[in-house]
């Protein structure tokens, strides 16, 4: 292709159309199609191998797609890919600081090479430590860092020149929830200051609290994409949770409350059932299932110890959306390759 | 939090200076995990008082004469056993989500290599000067002037330098640092022990002696000799030169090649 097509839409920060990537036999990226605003934090959720670092490699230049396109912030990754590097920055998976090298020379190093001078580096470099809480261990090696240290040490790094755009792949992975916290806050205060951010992560709770808009990614494909809110209605606007105080009148109580609109599971707790009011229904309907099916407990002698009512959490969303692309029978299954390469797959 | 990030863009690093930038990691490297200059210093040291004192008698007659001849090569082989420290490190780094970031940034491509070379330079010095430095102590003294001693080192780092594409080559095919240390030094044994570094190749056998002389090492040894004696001929110079790049020359673009592909 010779000449660049502009981007249709200006202030997307990354724009994806059909991008593959194949390792082998492996398909790790399948025809991803992503959609990212500027300025907000973007979430990919999705299990190990389910192809967010291969995506997130690719957005950041690393790798080239085997086809389909990609546009960082109006520009191509692959044409443009010196333009795409001055505006992104990349923490990878595993810390991606040099361990051998201590906090501040970490800083120095990539200060340097970001164009500041020795001094300006290290004006930098102090004012980053400081504000991460890394002044007292400036001159310790990073490999002597805590798990949580070292990963504020990666951040800072990250926005010694503050990017447009920030990949943050699994940022918290392996974490204690204390570290997790602070990670949070620094992602929000640097995406407060005009980064957007694209985060991956297999924690529904890091997306649920800090992604604006999500796309859940499974087997190198989106399988859906949007806001937390959109999500969770997609699988069902509520959900009801009630726990017996009897585990043996589960099989009475689930035929009780099931009836033609209400579908009702049984938890993997022996004394917990949970429905789900279906997407389509009015407001209140989740209201009105709770009273009915409360209702007919009742009556019934049938003992509740407590029950619940509301959004599906991410976690269902989430089991919902990938259990439901697991089998045999994908819709969108790209044809049959050719007989050579059938018996690899 | 305020204000921590910076809307200032610079223009990132000219390619020299990035190359410089990786230089200095590369020396702060050599300051912080000192231990890597382990077997560096101890393969050098070794051999040049093992064939000295165990063999040198029954070589050349005394140790003293041996020593004269021993170890211009002993120079050559600490330095060329070190390059291949060129390979792991690199090897190591692309492991490492550090490098990963380097290849995210406006850096131009080839710094992270070139800078890691020249700052190998360094590890070079050391070894070169720590043998030097013993071969001194034990006796050995240079016929020629001081000019032809470090031309000498000039012409050892000048080679080692070039066969550390090699290496590079192989840090970049190559899954893990041990694989590229254990394969380095499966080869090096082998190329330096049939060169003339220990011995003269008019003892060896007609065929060992045919491979003795085209060996590049050999051509090494035999031009860094000839300064240290003060009796170079600028062919001798030439045959390393050369050597050195045709080492360059094949090595080179192979690894410039796998690594675009990385």
């Amino acid at each position: 292709m010779i000449t660049s097509t502009p981007s249709i839409i200006g202030d997307l920060a990354v724009e994806t159309a059909g991008l593959v990537k194949t390792f082998g036999a492996m398909r790790a990226v399948d025809g991803v199609n992503l959609a990212i605003p500027r300025g907000s934090v973007y979430g990919v959720l999705g299990p190990n191998g389910a192809g967010k670092t291969t995506t997130i490699r690719i957005l950041a230049t690393l790798l080239r797609p085997d086809s389909g396109s990609a546009r960082v912030l109006g520009h191509d990754v692959v044409r443009e890919a010196p333009t795409v590097r001055k505006l992104v920055s990349l923490t990878g998976q595993f810390a991606s600081v040099d361990t051998d090298l201590t906090a501040e020379e970490n800083l120095l190093l990539l200060g340097r090479l970001l164009g500041y001078s020795w001094r300006q580096a290290r004006r930098r470099a102090e004012e980053l430590l400081a504000a991460f809480g890394l002044a007292s261990a400036a001159r310790d090696q990073a490999a002597r860092l805590s798990g949580g240290m070292r990963r504020k040490l990666d951040l800072a790094a990250s926005i010694i020149v503050a990017p447009d755009l920030l990949f943050l792949d699994e940022p918290t992975t392996g974490l204690d929830p204390r570290s997790r916290s602070a990670l949070w806050e620094i992602v929000r205060g640097i995406v407060a200051d005009g980064t957007t951010v694209l985060l991956t992560t297999q924690y529904l709770d890091e997306a649920d609290r800090l992604a604006d808009r999500i796309a859940v990614i499974d087997h190198g494909r989106v399988i859906a994409a949007g806001t937390r809110g959109e999500l969770k209605n997609s699988v069902g606007s509520a959900g009801l949770r009630i726990r017996l105080l009897d585990p043996a009148h589960r099989d009475r109580a689930r035929d009780l409350i099931a009836d033609d609109k209400i579908a009702v599971h049984d938890e993997p707790d022996p004394a917990v059932l949970s429905a789900r009011v279906p997407a389509q229904q009015r407001a209140g309907a989740a209201a009105e299932l709770a009273a009915h099916a409360l209702g007919r407990l009742t009556r019934a002698g049938i003992g509740v110890s407590d029950f619940a009512l509301g959004q599906p959490s991410l976690d269902e969303v989430f089991l919902a959306l990938t259990g439901s692309q697991a089998g045999p029978a994908q819709p969108h299954q790209a044809p049959p390759a050719p007989a050579g390469s059938q018996a690899s797959r | 939090m305020t204000a921590i990030s910076s809307r200032e863009r610079p223009a990132p690093a000219s390619p020299l200076a990035a190359s410089l930038v990786f230089a200095w990691r590369s020396l702060l490297k050599i300051k912080h995990v000192p231990e890597q200059l382990g077997d560096v210093i101890g393969i050098p040291v070794l051999f040049t008082l093992l064939f000295t004192y165990l063999f040198g008698g029954a070589l050349a007659g005394s140790t003293h004469g041996y020593l004269q001849f021993l170890l211009p090569g002993t120079l050559v082989l600490a330095v060329v056993f070190v390059t291949v420290y060129s390979g792991v490190t690199l090897n190591a780094d692309l492991a490492t989500g550090a490098f990963d970031r380097f290849r995210s940034m406006p850096v131009w491509r080839p710094a992270p290599i070139l800078g890691a070379l020249t700052g190998d330079i360094g590890r070079y010095l050391l070894a070169g000067g720590l043998v030097i430095g013993l071969g001194l102590a034990m006796g050995y003294r240079p016929a020629g002037s001081a000019a032809g001693v470090l031309a000498a080192v000039a012409l050892v780092l000048l080679f080692a330098s070039a066969l550390s594409w090699a290496w590079i080559t192989l840090g970049l095919v190559l899954r893990s640092p041990n694989a590229v240390m254990s394969i380095g030094f499966v080869i090096l044994f082998p190329v330096t022990f049939m060169s003339n570094i220990f011995v003269n190749p008019a003892t060896m056998p007609g065929w060992l002696r045919a491979v003795s002389n085209i060996n590049p090492v050999s051509h090494l040894v035999t031009a860094t000799r000839a300064l240290m004696a003060g009796t170079a001929t600028i062919s001798q110079v030439l045959w390393a030169m050369a050597a050195a790049g045709a080492l360059i020359a094949v090595f080179a673009p192979l690894a410039a090649l796998l690594y675009q592909r990385k």
